[in-house]
């Protein structure tokens, strides 16, 4: 067997193409996703219309917004390319040189102040110009937009929730304040003022009116009393729903580092299974396997030794990625005595796969045909999280994802590279299992071989 | 033949595929340095009865007598390693027999297939005939007192088959029975000491080509003296 190992090293030796991608290709995914996981995402380029007169501002009370105020905030969470007109917007967002257009029409503050001060029913409203090209940058701006509109909404209610909060306080313990638009200072004595001062002249008051004067008295305390408790119900409106995070099942590790498992996952299966299925589909297409097992090695020991190369050609490649992938994100290295187990048994498990592959197609470019056309599909469904799909469908997802090797290589590589990944014990086992599993289809597969 | 010369013994053989009746009760005997071919028509049992000896595929029944030394087999197809080069190619396979002396057997096989001066050479750059010597050379890495050889010169011309058989025919000096499947009577009658005609899976000749020639009866007039008439005539006479 070992000896049939050093061949097949000659051989790759020999084939500078796949010698050459079975290192490329990790290196390359590996700065690729380094790239895209340590940059953070890039505001998106929003064209802006600002059609409200200059100086106009929303007033709240003693506060508000200016305008430059509300840009600010504004072209802080995007992209802001000023335009001056409607048709410039349309045209850009046409030519795809942005996002999408945001136009704030030149009513839309006086909307908005009517809407706040009288109720008015006509609510303020911004216009957005979206291309429609591509459903998912479509998906992406609405999100975007209706994130952005929450968050504007958010931070109007927290100002009208401080000013009403204010105004709670003044009419309580009394003081001053400005009315807006009218430029005036008022003065409010307060609940609490009033109370003491009714107090004070209820002793000289006749018998007889003492009574209503202390009802009176009453109800400014018992005022004074229920305001205090607006400020928590002020707090509650400022943010009504507030979240608690209870985790029944699973433990994720950073997103981050769930990426770099589920590259090198990607890695690990494309690679072992091309190399082990097309090394094995050789054996046929040269016609040594026949002569091999006439009684110079057995054919399980032929698996084995393909599922040796493949395992081998794993580690390689899979470190190679890590370290790869190491300027771009942090890994924490202190754990390798958990990451060479997971990888050599997630590539034990590719291999055994490969090896199924190869035993069936039985020709190189049908096994390279078939290992693509299955390990692509499967690690795309295995990545379908709970909840996009309905339950039926989810569970037939889970039976497929179990079946292969991808999805417990991904929680296996998970778990070892972060302490807050899954627990490493189970996708061992399950990866043992499908090796094993996959041995004897091999094997089951090879009596049609020669 | 005496028990001492008698490398092979094959008696009874009997294999048949679902309905198919692809061997009936063959039986022959295989001396040292014997050249033996194996003719007959496709589908006469021939690639059969050749697996069946080298151990490949199980008889249903029969028995077959190896206890005189070992059975080389050399596949028709080259089973090589083309990316390999020559000597790498007969290094592995020296390896995986278990050769003691492996470089000085590598020697010996390239000097035997005169093939020293490409021993760097990656097989797929061999000519098909020298690709098919190195074949038979990894057949015979193990020593083989048999050697087996399924339809050995087909797909090569005409000076390569005939460089081919002057190669088999210094093995068989050298003391190694060869045991060769050919459908091309000419060869057969030139390079076999003797002849086994296939057909339908049945025995139906043993004996050397002047035996078969006498046995196809009289030559019809006009026809030229031709091994493969001859040949055909003989199968007519016995009915396939």
């Amino acid at each position: 067997m070992r000896w049939l190992l050093v061949k097949d090293l000659q051989l790759l030796r020999r084939s500078p193409l796949v010698t050459g991608l079975l290192i490329v290709y990790p290196i390359v995914l590996a700065v690729l996703i380094g790239l895209a996981i340590s940059r953070s995402p890039e505001k998106p380029r929003v064209a802006f219309l600002n059609q409200i007169p200059s100086g106009g501002g929303l007033n709240l009370g003693d506060t508000g917004f200016s305008q430059d105020e509300a840009r600010r905030e504004l072209c802080a969470k995007i992209e802001c390319v000023d335009v001056s007109s409607r048709a410039e917007v349309e045209q850009k967002v046409k030519d795809g040189d942005v996002l999408g257009g945001l136009i704030l029409p030149v009513d839309f503050i006086s909307k908005l102040q009517g809407e706040l001060s009288t109720n008015s029913s006509e609510p303020a409203t911004v216009d957005v110009i979206v291309n429609n090209d591509d459903p998912l940058k479509a998906q992406v701006v609405d999100d975007r937009i209706r994130s952005l509109l929450t968050e504007a909404n958010l931070l109007i209610s927290e100002k009208i929730s401080d000013v009403a909060g204010n105004y709670e306080k003044i009419l309580a313990e009394g003081g001053s304040f400005e009315i807006p638009f009218l430029n005036q200072t008022v003065h409010i004595l307060g609940l609490r003022k009033a109370e003491k001062l009714l107090n004070q002249v209820e002793s000289s008051l006749p018998p007889d009116k003492r009574a209503q004067v202390a009802e009176v008295s009453g109800f400014a305390r018992l005022a004074r009393q229920n305001l205090a408790l607006a400020d928590s119900l002020l707090s509650s409106i400022r943010q009504p729903i507030a979240v608690n995070k209870d985790v029944i099942a699973g433990s994720v590790p950073p997103l981050d580092t769930f990426a770099v498992a589920v590259a090198a996952a990607i890695t690990l299966l494309f690679v072992t299974v091309l190399l082990v299925s097309g090394s094995l589909a050789l054996e046929r297409e040269e016609n040594t396997f026949t002569r091999l097992t006439r009684g110079l090695v057995s054919r399980t020991a032929l698996l084995v030794e393909k599922a040796t190369l493949g395992t081998a050609a794993a580690l390689v490649v899979t470190l190679l990625m890590l370290v790869a992938i190491t300027p771009f994100q942090s890994i924490e290295w202190s754990r390798i005595y958990l990451i060479i187990p997971a990888i050599l048994l997630a590539g034990a498990a590719s291999s055994g796969l490969g090896l199924a592959i190869g035993a069936a197609a039985r020709e190189v470019r049908a096994s390279a045909l078939l290992a693509f056309a299955l390990a692509l599909p499967v690690a795309f469904i295995s990545l379908v999280p709970s909840g996009t799909v309905s339950k039926g469908l989810l569970d037939v997802i889970h039976v497929i994802a179990g079946v292969f090797p991808f999805r417990p290589a991904v929680d296996a590589l998970s778990g070892a590279l972060s302490e807050s990944g899954p627990n490493l014990g189970l996708p061992l086992l399950h990866l043992a299992l499908l090796t094993v599993g996959y041995l004897v289809l091999a094997r089951l597969a090879l009596r049609r071989f020669a | 033949m005496s028990e001492a010369d008698r490398v092979l013994e094959v008696e009874g053989l009997s294999k048949s595929f679902g309905e198919r009746a692809a061997l009936r009760e063959v039986s022959l005997d295989v001396g040292r340095g014997e050249l033996l071919a194996v003719l007959g028509p496709n589908g006469a049992g021939k690639t059969t009865l050749l697996s069946i000896l080298a151990g490949i595929a199980k008889p249903d029944s029969g028995r077959i007598d190896r206890s005189n030394g070992e059975v080389g087999w050399v596949p028709q197809q080259a089973a090589l390693y083309r990316r390999l080069t020559v000597e790498e190619n007969l290094r592995l396979f020296a390896r995986m027999e278990g050769v003691e002396d492996i470089e000085g057997t590598i020697e010996r096989m390239l000097d035997q297939t005169g093939l020293e001066d490409r021993r760097h050479d990656q097989v797929s750059s061999l000519s098909g005939g020298n690709q098919q010597r190195i074949n038979i050379a990894i057949g015979l890495l193990g020593d083989p007192s048999v050697l087996l050889l399924d339809e050995p010169s087909s797909g090569l011309d005409p000076s390569q088959r005939i460089r081919l058989w002057e190669f088999v025919a210094g093995l068989s000096k050298g003391g190694t029975a060869v045991i060769y499947s050919t459908h091309q009577i000419e060869e057969a009658s030139h390079y076999g000491d003797r002849l086994v005609v296939l057909a339908d899976g049945e025995t139906i000749f043993d004996g050397s080509f002047a035996q078969l020639r006498r046995g196809a009866g009289p030559r019809p007039e006009g026809t030229a003296a031709d091994p493969e008439n001859d040949f055909v005539r003989f199968l007519r006479k016995k009915g396939h």
